[in-house]
């Protein structure tokens, strides 16, 4: 109680993006976060599905994610013997326009940090936007060939549910090339979180 | 109560697309209270005055709307990216899935953007938004309403809001704007008329704050030793 009194606030509540969202937020194409020449470069491609199977044609996909090394271009991570890639700053945004489709070119994510003294492994924290989605969900996706950081990921442990777990996980289609749908609801709902306070 | 929840039967929309199994509790990490920090994507110039940019001015009431975007401890976010759209005056989007036969305006695209400064605060020129009809119920039209889109400190304090005009009677049979079940968070939504912010003989100022979550701005500690 003797702590400094700060003004506490309360949020501006959520709604949805409406069907019309590409007017103020795909303007322009932020889908490739780096060249698709980059010699390390990989491709994330996949489908929005709605609970009838339907693809979702006016959906927006966010991705955030850590550089190769493993840290975030962000203030908050100071850990500076890690090194950033010039010109990768971890923010990219696909429209499903085209028949629910969305595509990312990225560099894979090297681990990071968990809580209690974890490690992570290598991911990509996903905000999904539509008509209907009266906030974002919040999904990640992990990679197949990361099978034993996988086995070690807290997050994924915490899940007991081994359909669910399994939908995080971005199946390799190819060189540098991965399949991650994204299921809204019903048969094969990909697992969405609730971050905690 | 104080958000929508993802599953409103009233609004239709959400009937096939909110998700039925229940959410996994995600921990605090850094991949959370890490965000895009937008000094990559410096808007243009003229992107916070939609009346500026085609030849000719837009029809309608041209109106300000401004205001600041803060964390939960009313602090400033600054430096952040703002992204807004809306229906022109008549109430028609300029979107190709958009057939309410409404005219579109050839001097109005209806989408802008700008960065807070260093106080938090934000300003755009635009015009006011009409009301429409669309086909979630029967004689279903939306309040008036601009798109926010903000992305402040982090990537939990991410949200996409809408912006409403103080005293529309189309309030009451909205299920968007009634999704949010706390009536007090339902006002935060709502902008109030500013005389300050209002040009004389030109235009009408809209004052509309917003609190995105947020109590980090301290250095976040480490998780790992």
């Amino acid at each position: 109680m003797t702590e400094e009194k700060v003004q506490e606030l309360r949020l501006t509540p959520s709604q949805t993006v409406g069907p019309y969202l590409s007017l103020g937020l795909l303007r322009e194409d932020w889908s490739e976060l780096v060249s698709p020449d980059h010699p390390q470069a990989i491709r994330i491609e996949g489908t929005l599905y709605d609970g009838a199977g339907d693809p979702v044609t006016d959906g927006l996909v966010e991705i955030w994610q850590a550089a190769p090394s493993g840290r975030y271009d962000h203030p908050a991570d100071d850990r500076e013997d890690l090194p950033l890639e010039e010109g990768f700053h971890g923010f990219g945004r696909s429209g499903t326009v085209d028949e629910g489709r969305f595509s990312f070119v990225t560099l894979k994510p090297g681990p990071v940090p968990g809580p209690e003294g974890t490690t992570q492994a290598p991911h990509i924290m996903v905000a999904v936007f539509a008509r209907g989605l009266l906030k974002q969900l919040i999904t990640r996706i992990y990679f197949e060939d990361e099978a034993e950081a996988n086995a070690e990921d807290p997050v994924l442990r915490s899940i007991a549910d081994e359909r669910l777990r399994e939908t995080l996980i971005a199946r390799k289609e190819g060189e540098n090339r991965y399949r991650f749908d994204i299921r809204l609801q019903g048969e094969g709902q990909t697992a969405f979180f609730k971050l905690s306070e | 109560m104080e958000q929508p929840p993802y599953l409103y039967p009233d609004y239709v929309g959400t009937r096939l697309r909110a998700p039925k199994e229940p959410l996994i509790i995600l921990p605090k990490t850094l991949s959370d209270v890490t965000g895009p920090v937008y000094g990559h994507h410096r808007p243009g110039e003229l992107d916070n005055d939609l009346t500026r940019q085609h030849e000719g001015e837009p029809q309608g009431q041209k109106i300000i709307v401004h205001g600041r975007v803060l964390d939960g401890d009313g602090r400033p976010v600054r430096n952040t990216l703002v992204e807004i759209w809306q229906a022109n005056a008549a109430g028609r989007y300029r979107h190709k899935v958009d057939q309410h036969p409404a005219p579109i305006d050839p001097n109005f695209s209806g989408a802008g953007r700008t960065m807070t400064d260093d106080d938090g605060y934000y300003r755009f020129i635009t015009i006011k938004p009409g009301a429409y009809p669309w086909q979630n119920h029967y004689n279903a039209w939306r309040p008036a309403h601009i798109h926010f889109s903000l992305f402040g400190r982090a990537f939990r304090s991410r949200l996409v809001t809408q912006m409403y005009f103080p005293g529309d009677p189309l309030f009451f049979q909205d299920p968007i704007f009634n999704s949010v079940r706390d009536e007090k968070a339902r006002q935060r939504m709502i902008s109030t008329f500013d005389l300050d912010a209002t040009i004389p003989e030109e235009a009408l100022g809209f004052r509309f704050d917003i609190v995105l979550e947020g109590r980090y701005a301290t250095p976040f500690e480490r998780p790992h030793a």
